[in-house]
């Protein structure tokens, strides 16, 4: 009803705009009037409408760029002091105000590259049954499902399970290899870490698999490929880029991770020898001694921490996209 | 070709298909040990005392996680009512302007907001309002967990909308509706399941999330639900009992992270069946 | 499309339902709450007081201000962030009170807009604890060999040195492992500046604070870390408080104070510790006491306030609820520390702390007569 009436404004207010000259009552007129405000007012709010819409658009656009600064703003008294020695650092001392910040550097990569390597294996097998396999069905709707439950449980939950569960399996395969059997080290939150981050690549994976053109496959199995040899030949090269972008965010994902990692990494700011010793990552770090940072520069340090670690991810994630809308885009 | 040849092949074919089912399923057993491990600890701790009591003092039995359920709800809704308004129209501006200089940018943004670690929006939170307000409050909480809300509801908004037919939009224009009416009568509602799973995708994410809630929120020992004083929540409380040395700290620990794992548990399979009932891809 | 905008309509009230729902529950618990403090006394915000720092003192806070709580109304929300925490949040005025388990020292102060008193309120003590199943008696342990232990000289159960001072103990030829505190915490400041006291190299080559660069070991965050690696690795030795010790049935070494005596932790112990001579500031540590059977690795956990409460928009009334409480924590109050394996103050605490107490004052009028 709201459409019809609209019509009618639109068709006075050309009129009237068009200046026909027609012999109209009063009232008419002041119908007019009535309609020709009304119309107005719609025109006025939707430009409201508009404004609102692009004010949004920069909303996300301050945010960020508000974070940035924030955090570069804060870090300012650690830059000065410590100026860009501060990444090569080797030794954290906050008693003596020497801060490096290269043993969680080393950690953050190691557990999150090892976490990888572990989860790969995984969360490929995911992607290709679910994708190539078994697309449709109940069991591997299932599967599907409960994968990406596991994005689902909170980090601190996982933390937890490491702690009690994980971390005694992992002490006895170090005294079977002879190693100092601690349990807690890079080893232990690398196996957390893979668990955490197998459901970003699978399900990225899977929908890249679901994407390879049939006619592709079906030119293979013509040509008398195994399935085997379809995937190896025909879906993992259409799919690579597709892939790596699934890791990178998974990757991403394992750079950021607080709470779990820090519950089972052993928490010394000493440089890991191997992949059995404890050590710390730069979000473990922030979450251990931010609460208990006592000098500006100490607190200032661990925010220029917590800046790399945003620049980090965010170069990690952008590359990652970047990579997708490219293969989506193809 | 010889048959053995064949043979091989089909073989390795064969070896692989059970190599992926099995790492494929055995990504599940995590999954499973951790629910049982956590009904196991957490189950006998619930009993209706302890949903409705406020955390007794140590020594004391019979306390409860009430303040930190209520706080968690409001929270959340708050966080809610702020991240999804503006998530929703961030979402429409991307879809409906897909080549501006600002939507890029925009887009940019929402991609990194989603990379930032939690505990860097915690500290930024605080810099941002606790700070400048001169005390924690729920409220200055419930902002930073709507910035962790509002890249997954802007995407999500942003996909459905993008996979709605320009033509509904076109009919809507050709019937002379003004372009907010479009928007706010036509597309949203067409698209809302796809909406609508973002939202609680969001809010099963942060409902979990601790890091950004300690200098913030806070935590309160007793039942509070004013906005601008400190208030408890689930994670909060569950990262301060476990850490205590009282055996009647964890009880309350265990029975707090068995209701905060069914509850985001609970709202992910709730969305799922939403998008199943719609069919939306997300 | 008609079908579409139905089920939206379904959904949106649906929505609209939940939001009431919900909010009807915010504004059920708000009334509740207020209508509690209004038979007490006034509105609820005005009788609440924040305080944060030290997760040493939660257990013990968390009981006693639920007992003040019950005796008049007053509701004290006190968060466990930390002592560093604690301070910083009393330096950006967030809170009403800080607690701390070291007491500020010359950075803080100059960051710090007024000058900040420090109150007593409790005591504790810092145990060796450590896991050997083999050894069912109490380990003996030095000053000196303890910083070796803590320093990585001493590498081994078995070492002559540990024998010599445990006659008749069957020690294990098991490797020694350190487990120390990885988050920043007064517990760790404790026993770092003990080991600074008593040892020239450990003073010169770590130092101490509250979060230090450890020579060896393992962190764990958080007493209970710590206590969990210790319980779970045959082979560790680590410090914790008291109280984690005593609530999960773990072994501690009695240590060899300034007066040569092999003191086991307890209550009575740290008491005695803290028994000395108290300066009028009440800044001091206990650690290596001169008293003849204190313990040496304890320490105070300090309140902390300003001492001109007249800042921001504080207004006298809820100074002088501040002032009162803390008055009450140091008397009775500390009837609450034994059951907790907490030491209550010494008598010369408590007189100290009614002085510094009596000081503060709002708009330059003492509060306490």
């Amino acid at each position: 009803m709201d459409t019809s009436s609209m019509d009618k404004d639109l068709i006075t207010l050309s009129n009237a705009s068009l200046g026909v000259i027609s012999p109209v009552k009063t009232a008419d007129s002041l119908k007019i009037r009535q309609r020709l405000r009304r119309s107005y007012r719609q025109i006025k709010t939707e430009n409201v409408f508009r404004r609102v819409l692009v004010l949004m658009g920069w909303v996300m656009v301050v945010l960020v760029l508000g974070i940035l600064f924030t955090l570069v703003l804060e870090s300012v008294p650690s830059i000065r002091a410590l100026g860009a020695g501060y990444l090569w650092g080797k030794t954290w001392d906050p008693v003596q105000d020497v801060y490096g910040a290269y043993p969680f550097l080393l950690g953050t990569l190691l557990t999150s590259f090892l976490a990888l390597i572990i989860s790969i294996p995984f969360s490929i097998a995911v992607a290709i049954f679910l994708g190539e396999y078994y697309p449709e069905g109940w069991l591997p709707n299932l599967l599907k499902n409960t994968v990406e439950l596991i994005a689902a449980v909170p980090s601190v939950i996982y933390g937890f399970w490491g702690l009690a569960v994980l971390v005694p399996i992992v002490r006895g395969w170090e005294t079977k290899l002879g190693v100092q059997p601690v349990g807690v080290g890079i080893l232990s939150s690398s196996l957390i870490l893979a668990v955490m981050i197998i459901p970003y690549a699978a399900s990225l994976g899977r929908s890249m698999i679901q994407m390879v053109p049939s006619p592709l496959k079906e030119a293979a199995y013509s040509l008398g490929a195994t399935r085997w040899e379809v995937i190896r030949s025909v879906i993992i090269p259409y799919t690579k880029s597709g892939l790596f972008a699934g890791i990178l965010l998974s990757l991403g994902r394992a750079l950021g991770e607080t709470m779990a990692v820090t519950m089972v990494i052993g928490n010394t700011s000493i440089i890991p020898k191997n992949i059995f010793s404890p050590g710390n990552t730069m979000a473990s770090v922030i979450a251990n001694e931010f609460t208990e940072a006592d000098k500006p520069v100490y607190l200032s340090a661990l925010i220029e921490l917590g800046l790399v670690l945003f620049l980090v991810t965010v170069v990690i994630n952008m590359i990652g996209k970047r990579v997708i809308s490219r293969f989506t885009n193809e | 070709m010889t048959p053995s040849n064949i043979k091989y092949r089909i073989g390795k074919s064969r070896g692989f298909q059970v190599l992926t089912i099995t790492l494929a399923f055995a990504c599940v057993i995590p999954l499973l040990a951790i629910l049982g491990f956590i009904i196991e600890a957490g189950i006998t701790k619930i009993n209706w005392h302890f949903l409705v009591n406020v955390p007794k003092p140590v020594g004391e039995t019979g306390g409860g996680i009430a303040n930190a359920l209520l706080g968690t709800l409001i929270i959340i809704l708050v966080a809610a009512l702020i991240a999804i308004p503006i998530g929703i129209l961030c979402g429409v501006y991307l879809s409906e302007n897909k080549k501006s200089r600002l939507a890029y940018w925009s887009r940019l943004c929402v991609d990194i907001l989603q990379g930032v670690p939690s505990i860097v929006v915690g500290i930024v939170a605080y810099f941002w309002l606790v700070k400048p307000l001169g005390g924690f409050s729920a409220l200055s909480g419930s902002v930073a967990l709507a910035i962790m809300m509002l890249p997954i509801v802007i995407r999500s908004t942003e996909e459905t909308l993008k996979l709605l037919p320009d033509t509904l939009k076109e009919a809507a224009f050709a019937l002379g509706m003004p372009f907010h009416r479009v928007i706010l009568k036509v597309i949203i509602p067409c698209g809302i399941s796809g909406i609508l799973s973002g939202v609680m995708l969001s809010i099963a994410r942060v409902a979990g999330e601790t890091a950004p809630l300690l200098f913030t929120a806070f935590g309160n020992p007793y039942l509070s639900a004013n906005l601008t004083k400190p208030m408890q929540s689930l994670p909060l409380l569950i990262f301060n009992y476990a850490t205590s040395p009282y055996n009647d700290w964890h009880d309350l620990a265990w029975g707090a992270s068995l209701i905060l794992l069914v509850f985001v548990l609970m709202l992910n399979i709730f969305t799922k069946l939403i998008t199943r009932k719609w069919k939306v891809q997300l | 499309m008609k079908k579409k905008s139905l089920n939206f309509r379904a959904l949106l009230s649906a929505g609209a339902l939940f939001l009431a729902i919900g909010f009807s529950a915010c504004n059920g618990g708000g009334t509740s709450g207020e209508s509690k403090s209004d038979s007490t006394k006034s509105a609820s915000d005005d009788n609440a007081l924040i305080g944060a720092g030290s997760s040493f003192d939660n257990p013990l806070f968390s009981k006693m201000f639920s007992e003040y709580n019950k005796l008049n109304g007053l509701k004290v929300n006190y968060q466990s962030v930390g002592s560093g925490a604690g301070i910083s949040q009393l330096t950006n005025k967030t809170v009403d009170f800080g607690a701390s388990d070291a007491p500020m020292n010359g950075k803080q102060d100059s960051a710090v807009s007024a000058p900040v008193l420090h109150i007593p309120v409790t005591a504790g003590a810092v145990v060796l604890s450590y896991n050997l199943a083999e050894v069912k008696d109490t380990l003996k342990l030095t000053p000196s060999v303890l910083a070796d232990i803590f320093l990585g000289k001493i590498t081994k159960w078995n070492d002559a040195k540990i024998a010599a001072i445990n006659k008749g103990v069957k020690l294990p030829d098991v490797a020694i492992l350190i487990a120390h505190r990885s988050d920043g915490s007064g517990t760790s400041n404790i026993f770092t500046t003990y080991l600074s006291k008593v040892s020239e190299e450990w003073s010169s080559k770590v130092g101490k604070g509250s979060s230090v660069n450890w020579p060896v070991g393992l962190g764990g965050k958080g007493n209970e870390g710590v206590a969990g690696l210790i319980k779970q690795t045959p082979g560790a030795i680590g410090y914790i408080e008291l109280a984690y010790a005593i609530q999960n049935n773990m072994a501690y070494a009695q240590i060899q104070n300034k007066a040569g005596r092999f003191i086991t932790p307890s209550i009575a112990s740290v008491t005695a510790a803290a028994n000395i001579t108290i300066p009028a500031d009440s800044k001091v540590s206990l650690t290596n006491t001169d008293a003849a059977d204190g313990y040496p690795i304890s320490g105070f956990s300090w309140v902390l306030i300003y001492k001109e409460q007249k800042y921001g928009d504080r207004n006298q009334d809820r100074a002088t609820k501040l002032l009162k409480l803390l008055s009450w924590v140091i008397h009775d109050g500390q009837q609450f520390s034994g059951a907790l394996n907490y030491a209550p103050l010494s008598p010369a605490a408590v007189t100290t702390g009614d002085a510094i107490l009596k000081s503060a004052t709002f708009d330059g009028k003492p509060i306490l007569q």
